[in-house]
C-alpha cells in the first residue's frame, strides 16, 4: 500500500513536470493577455502614459463608430466565400472519389495554394487583378468583357478578395472531404443501390450526412479563422480599399492599436471580436448537437 | 429456354449500358476537374513565368505565357535589391526553434494527459483548450505590451518564446494518437524500474513519431508563412521575417512597377514549402484528414 502511494506521488510529480510547460505557457500568453485585454478595454490606454478606468466609453463609442460598422459588415460580408467553397470542395471531393485517372495529380495541384504563403499569393493576386494588365481581365477580354481595376472598385473588392480566398482554402477542405468520403463504408452505397436509389437519393441520404462532421468542422473553423482575416487585407489594399470597403475588423483594430496608440479602444473591439466568434461557434455546436439528435 | 436467353442478353446489355454510363461520367468528371486544376494553377504558372520576362513582356497584349528567352536576372536582382537572405534565415530560426523544442513539450505533455494520472488531469486539459478559442487579435495587444516592455519588440523573441511552451493543437492530436498506444507497455516499463521520462523517449515518442512528424510540418508551414506577428514586432529590414522581406517588396516595387522582382522574390519565398510538401505529401495529406476527420 505504502508502495503503492509512493509510485503514484512519482506519477503525480512527474506529471504535472510533463504538463507544465503548456499550463504556463497558457496562463502567460492567453490567459493573462485576455484578462488584460478586458480590462484594458474599460480604460483609455494609449500604451505609454497612465490606464485610466472610464468605464464602458469605449464600447459605447463603438456602437457609433461607422468605421467599425463598417469593418463588421465587411468582414461578415467576406464570409460568403465559406458556403461557396464548401460546395466547391465537396463536389471536387465526390469527382476525385471516383476512379479516375490522375487523381493523385489532382490532390496535389489543388492543394498547392494552401501551402503557398498567404504574403505571396497576395501579392500575385494583387497584380492578377490589375485593370489593365492583370490575369484576370486579360481572361475576361477572351470573352470580350472589359474588367473593373478590382481592388480599386469598392464594389469589386470584396468579391475579389472572397474568390482569392476561395481558391487558397479550397484544396483544404476538398482534402478532408475527401477523407470523410474514402471512409463510408462502401456497403452502405450497395444497400441503397439493390434498394433502388438513384444518384441523387443516395447523394442526399447517404453521403451529406456520413461528411456532416467534416462541413461542421470546416464551417467552424473558417468562421474562427474568416473573422481574423487580415494578411490578404493588408497586402492587397494597404490603406482598407476604397472608401475603406475592404478593411476587416481585425485590420482595423490593428490601425488604431498600433498606428494610432488607441490601445484601450483596439481591446473593446478585440473583446466585442472575441465574443462574437464564441457565440458563432456556441451556436454551431448546439445546431450541431440538435440535428444529430434527428438523425438518429 | 429462349425467354431465359433472352433475359441473360437484356441484363448484359443493361450491365454493358451502366458501365457504358459511368466510363462516360468519369470522362466529363476528368474533364472538369481538369479545367478547374488549370485556374487552381493557372495564377502561380504566371507568377513563375512573370518572373522570367522582359518589361515590354510584362504589359503584353494578348499576354504572353513563355517568355521569348528565359531572363534570370531577376533571380540575381532579388538577392541585392532586398534582405532576402536575411528574411529566410531569420524565418528559418523562428521556425526551427519553435517546431523543435515545442514540439518536445507538447509531446511530454501528451504523454502526461493521455497516459498518466494526476488530480485535475481533465480540468486541466479543458482550461488548455480553451486557449483555442481565445483568437489571437484578443491577445495581442497586450502581449505587444509584454514584450515591449520587456525591450523584445525588434527582436524575433517575441515569435520564438511563446511557442516554445507547446502547441495545444498539437496536444490534443498527439494525445488522441496515444489512446491506441496500450498501457500495458507503459505498466511494463514502470515495473522494470524505467523513469517517466525514460518511458517517454524510449517508448512513447518512438511510438507517436509519424504523428509528431506530420504535425511538426504543418506546424513549421503554419510559422513560416506568418504574417501578422511578424509584421507586429519587426521593424529593421534585417530583423524581418521572409513574408514580411517579400511584402515590403511589393509595396516598393510594385509603384516603380518591377513585376518581374516582385514574382522572382514571391517564388524564391514558396519554393521551400514547396519542396517541403512534395516530399512530405502523403504525410501531410493523412495529418490534415485525420485532424480534420477525428479532431
Amino acid at each position: 500500500m505504502k508502495t503503492t502511494s509512493k509510485l503514484y506521488q512519482s506519477e503525480r510529480r512527474n506529471a504535472y513536470l510533463f504538463v507544465a510547460a503548456p499550463v504556463i505557457g497558457f496562463l502567460i500568453f492567453t490567459l493573462a493577455p485576455t484578462l488584460y485585454s478586458l480590462y484594458g478595454s474599460f480604460t483609455n490606454w494609449n500604451g505609454l502614459g497612465q490606464m485610466n478606468f472610464i468605464g464602458i466609453q469605449n464600447y459605447i463609442d463603438l456602437l457609433t463608430d461607422e468605421s467599425f460598422h463598417k469593418t463588421m459588415y465587411n468582414t461578415l460580408f467576406m464570409m460568403l466565400g465559406i458556403p461557396i467553397g464548401l460546395v466547391l470542395a465537396l463536389l471536387l471531393a465526390l469527382g476525385l472519389n471516383r476512379a479516375i485517372i490522375g487523381t493523385q495529380v489532382f490532390r496535389v495541384l489543388y492543394y498547392v495554394p494552401v501551402i503557398s504563403s498567404l504574403a505571396a499569393i497576395s501579392i500575385l493576386w494583387q497584380w492578377a487583378y490589375n485593370g489593365d494588365y492583370g490575369l484576370v481581365n486579360q481572361f475576361l477580354g477572351i470573352f470580350g468583357i472589359d474588367g473593373p481595376s478590382w481592388l480599386m472598385n469598392k464594389d469589386t473588392v470584396k468579391p475579389a478578395l472572397i474568390l482569392m480566398t476561395v481558391w487558397k482554402g479550397l484544396g483544404y477542405s476538398m482534402l478532408l472531404y475527401l477523407a470523410a468520403l474514402q471512409s463510408v463504408p462502401k456497403t452502405y452505397y450497395e444497400a441503397a443501390r439493390l434498394d433502388g436509389a438513384n444518384a441523387f437519393q443516395v447523394f442526399k441520404n447517404i453521403t451529406l450526412p456520413m461528411v456532416k462532421p467534416v462541413t461542421f468542422f470546416i464551417v467552424v473553423t473558417s468562421i474562427i479563422g474568416g473573422a481574423q482575416i487580415f494578411t490578404e487585407i493588408n497586402v492587397m489594399t494597404p490603406t482598407g480599399g476604397p472608401e475603406y470597403s475592404s478593411a476587416t475588423v481585425v485590420f482595423y483594430i490593428w490601425q488604431k492599436a498600433f498606428g494610432n496608440f488607441e490601445m484601450g479602444y483596439g481591446s473593446a473591439m478585440a473583446v466585442v471580436l472575441g465574443l462574437f466568434i464564441f457565440a458563432f461557434t456556441y451556436i454551431q455546436f448546439k445546431v450541431n448537437e440538435k440535428s444529430s439528435y434527428d438523425l438518429d | 429456354m429462349e425467354v431465359v436467353l433472352e433475359k441473360k442478353a437484356e441484363t448484359k446489355v443493361k450491365y454493358r449500358s451502366e458501365k457504358q454510363n459511368k466510363k462516360i461520367t468519369n470522362i466529363i468528371i476528368f474533364i472538369l476537374l481538369s479545367i478547374g486544376a488549370i485556374f487552381m494553377v493557372a495564377p502561380l504558372l504566371w507568377m513563375v513565368s512573370t518572373s522570367f520576362k522582359d518589361i515590354q513582356e510584362v504589359y503584353a497584349l494578348p499576354p504572353i505565357w513563355i517568355p521569348e528567352s528565359f531572363d534570370f536576372i531577376k533571380y540575381k536582382e532579388i538577392w541585392e535589391k532586398g534582405p532576402l537572405l536575411n528574411g529566410i534565415f531569420n524565418s528559418l530560426i523562428v521556425a526551427v526553434s519553435v517546431t523543435v523544442i515545442g514540439t518536445f513539450t507538447s509531446a511530454l505533455a501528451a504523454f502526461a494527459f493521455g497516459k498518466m494520472n494526476f488530480p485535475y488531469k481533465n480540468q486541466l486539459f479543458l482550461l488548455l483548450l480553451t486557449a483555442m478559442m481565445i483568437p489571437y487579435p484578443v491577445v495581442m495587444i497586450p502581449q505587444f505590451m509584454i514584450f515591449s516592455q520587456i525591450g523584445w519588440v525588434d527582436t524575433l523573441l517575441p515569435l520564438i518564446v511563446p511557442g516554445l511552451f507547446g502547441n495545444i493543437i498539437m496536444i490534443f492530436f498527439l494525445r488522441q494518437y496515444l489512446s491506441s498506444v496500450p498501457n500495458s507497455i507503459i505498466e511494463a516499463a514502470k515495473i522494470d524500474g524505467c523513469s517517466y521520462f525514460k518511458i517517454f523517449y524510449k517508448i512513447i515518442f518512438p511510438l507517436v513519431r509519424p504523428a509528431v512528424a506530420a504535425q511538426l510540418i504543418l506546424w513549421f508551414m503554419a510559422i513560416w508563412n506568418d504574417y501578422l506577428g511578424p509584421i507586429l514586432y519587426l521593424n529593421s529590414p534585417e530583423k524581418q521575417t521572409l513574408q514580411l522581406v517579400i511584402a515590403n517588396f511589393n509595396s516598393t516595387y510594385a509603384i516603380q512597377s518591377d513585376y518581374p522582382l516582385i514574382m522572382a522574390a514571391s517564388v524564391v519565398s514558396l519554393l521551400p514549402m514547396l519542396i517541403v510538401f512534395i516530399i512530405f505529401q502523403k504525410q501531410i495529406i493523412e495529418s490534415v484528414a485525420i485532424s480534420g476527420v477525428k479532431g
